[in-house]
């Protein structure tokens, strides 16, 4: 049987690897009768979905721009490199 | 070849900026993934004309940012890589010795209007900021750039195990930040 701490790593390692048939049938087991496991399972998918509209709402943020002095510098940078 | 540059530049040169932001979060760095990206881009000719200039622009800055935050890395002091072994102490300020959660994670929800959102997302930007240097970095390649693990061992010269543990700490030192300063 494991424990949570076993439990939340397995949780963890699954969005980083594919999990044994054997790990996979011991978590299933586990979150079925572990509250608290369950709830830090939601929280890392809520942790993924924060990052996704964190990504989006920047990628999409006319406000960001690449400063005129940068692109100076990297217009001086390309001349010396040709 | 500067004509084109200069064309790049304008056309393009916001967006990856905006998305390098995004990924790497200091301004500095985006700054000069998007500098290293131009260069490289006048000196390849692997451009055909066929792909989109984005596209492709997009494809070089990818690698230039796993460059920059390697390089990053290696500035870290050598005690900072070295405590990576299975001793896990580190998860005692989450579990007790017969590894049950010394307390219970919360229930925690994304909100639904937009302004409470950006709250939500600025707190999540604090507690990625606040975490340790060398958990930051794999925290930023995989969970915020989706790198494959592979590429990450290979960058960051470190086997898959202490990567899933890097991984383990980071996630875990995060929703526990979110918990204390949302909730």
């Amino acid at each position: 049987m494991l424990n949570c701490k076993q439990a939340s790593k397995l949780v963890s390692q699954s969005l980083d690897r594919p999990l044994s048939w054997t790990e996979r049938w011991q978590l299933k087991l586990h979150l079925f009768i572990c509250n608290a496991c369950r709830r830090f399972a939601k929280q890392l998918k809520l942790l993924a979905a924060a990052i996704h509209l964190r990504t989006k709402i920047m990628e999409n943020d006319q406000d960001i721009k690449l400063s005129p002095v940068v692109k100076t510098r990297i217009l001086q940078a390309s001349n010396k490199s040709n | 070849m500067t004509d084109n540059i200069h064309d790049w530049l304008n056309a393009h040169g916001d967006y990856l900026y905006r998305f390098a932001l995004a990924r790497l979060k200091d301004p500095h760095q985006a700054e000069d993934a998007v500098q290293e990206t131009m260069l490289a881009a006048i000196k390849s000719n692997t451009f055909e004309g066929d792909s989109a200039v984005r596209t492709w622009l997009t494809g070089i800055l990818k690698h230039k940012m796993i460059d920059l935050q390697r390089k990053q890395l290696r500035e870290q002091p050598v005690s900072d890589l070295v405590d990576l072994d299975n001793t896990d102490t580190s998860m005692d300020d989450f579990f007790d010795q017969s590894g049950h959660w010394l307390e219970r994670p919360l229930a925690m929800n994304m909100p639904d209007d937009t302004l409470a959102q950006k709250q939500f997302l600025s707190i999540l930007d604090d507690c990625i900021n606040r975490l340790p240097a060398k958990l930051k970095v794999i925290f930023m390649l995989r969970d915020v750039q989706e790198t494959e693990n592979e590429i990450i061992c290979k960058e960051l010269n470190i086997t898959p195990t202490n990567a899933w543990v890097m991984l383990y700490r980071a996630r875990m030192g995060l929703r526990k930040c979110l918990e204390l300063n949302w909730t």
